[in-house]
């Protein structure tokens, strides 16, 4: 009999401490097959952020270190610098990239830095209880915002990646979400480019992934992957938002 | 190798090539732009090395940090309202254990202050800076000799205790020129650190953290990195003595201020006056035992700085009451002539029976 689905090699056998419907856990998985897959698991190096998923070195069975919240970009810049044979990639959400770390993020896109972002959008902070982030819609309630996200005092949910997109030094961004098997599919094929392209020495790449927080949302997983689809989309729609892979100068 | 004529900023930079610095990053401030740009000189297009003028100081001291990941020296320079911005990184270097060099050519304060030198950093250098119970190596130069014979020894200490090691200068050493020997050829193959975090090849996958949900686990770290202090304190503090031996009145003082008493010093001397000086170098661990044994001889201290008293309290805390300690200190980048400590000598010195 063929064996279609196994525990990818470099996922360790151990629990996720995710909350039940958490989009984190997806996206491990997904990494860690593609770092299979692309044969580069002596040569990769992950960096985590402080948040719900600075635990990914207890579930990635690859390098990792910690970076100080918001800093990852730097931390990877530093690291790929020093060892330009490493494939190095960033672990974010979207406060960590779009708020406190806009600044390293945009830098590091724009010198075409050869590392990869994977930036989790969840519209919210999750391991500090469910406030505020860069990326709340209009109108969502969080812990910071309890009447909804108002535009004249919180102003508009932002796009980093169209942002980024503006950068000559980035290569390949992709937005994508993991809220039904055939996102998650597509998922995995934006990862797998993002290295690819890392490995190719093109530039910066990145894939924001849509990805649910039903703990925070206050939603049922099932609820928090429609609600992906019926409101977040809406505002950050789906799709490669910039690919010049292909060009023989990223200009 | 014949002395050349260099700014201390440029020292550094020499030095801190020759002792096989990889990666520089920096950010633009004054008074220690000459390193910056030597860097970007004579670093960038060495082979395997990297030179970045990061988006801030921020992020140039994680790229430091991911430079010190990979197993290789690095280093980042700025002066005093910069090396606030650093604090964060140099918390997490220190927490990771990780070697790097940090210089800080440090100017007037507080807040953006003035450009021209201080030692108003003094605090911050040596009580650890940022958040967290820990500490770093601080070293205190004197000349242009001194800071590359320093930035070399940085280097050392840092990958031999695990360490982000400080090198607290000031803008005036910064921007003088002197003569300077470099006493070591670059090395021609760039040092990795057996513990170099370069993908799991041969080995299991490693990941290095600090946040921790255990507070015993981090407790146990900080006593590790307590121990691993003790032992610093033990082995590699540094200090010289000028004239000490018969010293009715000693001068404390440290870096350039060191540098302004030694003439006050001298003309005392030759005025009759024994008066002598303790230098620390090492800043962090401070000569605590040194000023304890001079303290059985010499009874009167002038603690000279260029702040309001901030190396005072580790002369003070060394001596624990057995001396009459005085200060004379000039803050805000205002730099004190020979003559005007000298007047504080001769003063105090005629006063202290």
């Amino acid at each position: 009999m063929k064996k279609v689905y196994t525990r990818p090699k470099y996922l360790k056998k151990v629990h996720f401490h995710y909350c039940p419907g958490c989009g984190h856990s997806i996206i491990h998985r997904l990494i860690t097959e593609v770092v299979e897959e692309l044969n580069i698991h002596d040569r990769v190096i992950g960096i985590p952020p402080p948040g719900c998923s600075v635990f990914a070195y207890y579930y990635l069975d690859v390098d990792m270190a910690e970076s100080a919240h918001g800093r990852g970009a730097a931390v990877a810049t530093g690291l790929k610098r020093a060892y330009p044979e490493a494939i190095v990639f960033t672990y974010q959400g979207d406060g960590d990239l779009a708020a406190i770390g806009t600044g390293e993020t945009i830098h590091a896109a724009n010198r075409g830095e050869r590392i990869t972002a994977i930036f989790i959008n969840n519209a919210v902070y999750g391991m500090t209880g469910g406030q505020m982030a860069p990326t709340t819609l209009l109108n969502q309630k969080t812990t910071t915002t309890p009447y909804g996200r108002d535009t004249k005092l919180e102003g508009y949910p932002i796009k980093i990646s169209e942002m980024l997109a503006l950068t000559k030094g980035a290569v390949y961004i992709e937005r994508t979400a993991v809220n039904s098997p055939a996102n998650i599919r597509k998922t995995k094929k934006a990862i797998r480019k993002a290295f690819q392209t890392q490995i190719d020495d093109l530039g910066y790449s990145l894939v924001e992934i849509l990805s649910p927080c039903p703990t925070n949302w206050r939603m049922t997983p099932l609820e928090a992957w429609q609600w992906i689809d019926k409101e977040m989309t809406r505002e950050f729609p789906l799709g490669v938002i910039k690919d010049v892979t292909g060009a023989k100068d990223a200009d | 190798m014949p002395k050349v004529l260099m700014t201390g900023n440029a020292a550094i930079g020499e030095a801190a090539i020759r002792a096989g610095c990889q990666c520089y990053f920096g950010y633009p401030i004054t008074p220690q732009n000459e390193l910056t740009e030597y860097m970007a000189t004579h670093l960038s297009r060495r082979k395997g090395c990297s030179f970045i003028q990061a988006e801030s100081e921020i992020s140039a001291i994680n790229m430091v940090y991911g430079a010190s990941l990979a197993g290789v020296r690095t280093m980042t320079s700025s002066s005093s309202p910069g090396i606030s911005l650093k604090q964060e990184g140099i918390s997490y270097l220190a927490a990771c254990e990780l070697p790097a060099v940090i210089v800080n050519m440090s100017r007037g304060g507080p807040g953006l202050g003035s450009i021209s030198a201080a030692q108003s950093d003094y605090f911050q250098a040596t009580r650890g800076g940022g958040h967290g119970d820990y500490r770093t190596i601080v070293l205190g130069p004197s000349s242009v000799q001194e800071l590359a014979d320093l930035t070399h020894r940085a280097f050392d200490l840092a990958d031999k205790y695990q360490i982000p090691v400080i090198i607290l200068g000031d803008g005036m050493l910064g921007q003088m020129m002197e003569p300077v020997e470099f006493k070591h050829e670059a090395p021609k193959e760039l040092p990795v650190r057996s513990n170099a975090l370069r993908g799991a090849k041969g080995r299991p996958s490693r990941y290095i953290k600090t946040f921790t949900s255990k507070p015993t686990e981090l407790e146990e770290i900080n006593w590790s990195l307590f121990r691993r202090y003790q032992l610093i304190k033990k082995e590699e503090t540094t200090f010289e003595t000028l004239m000490a031996e018969d010293a009715e009145l000693l001068v404390v003082a440290y870096g350039i201020a060191a540098r302004i008493a030694k003439g006050a010093i001298n003309r005392a001397r030759s005025n009759g006056m024994k008066v002598g000086m303790l230098r620390p170098i090492s800043l962090w661990p401070f000569p605590t035992h040194k000023l304890e044994e001079l303290a059985k001889k010499t009874k009167h201290y002038l603690v000279f700085e260029m702040n309001m008293g901030q190396m005072l309290e580790d002369v003070q805390l060394a001596l624990g009451g057995k001396g009459d300690v005085s200060f004379y200190g000039r803050p805000g980048g205002v730099i004190p002539t020979p003559s005007e400590v000298y007047r504080v000598i001769s003063r105090l010195y005629y006063r202290k029976a």
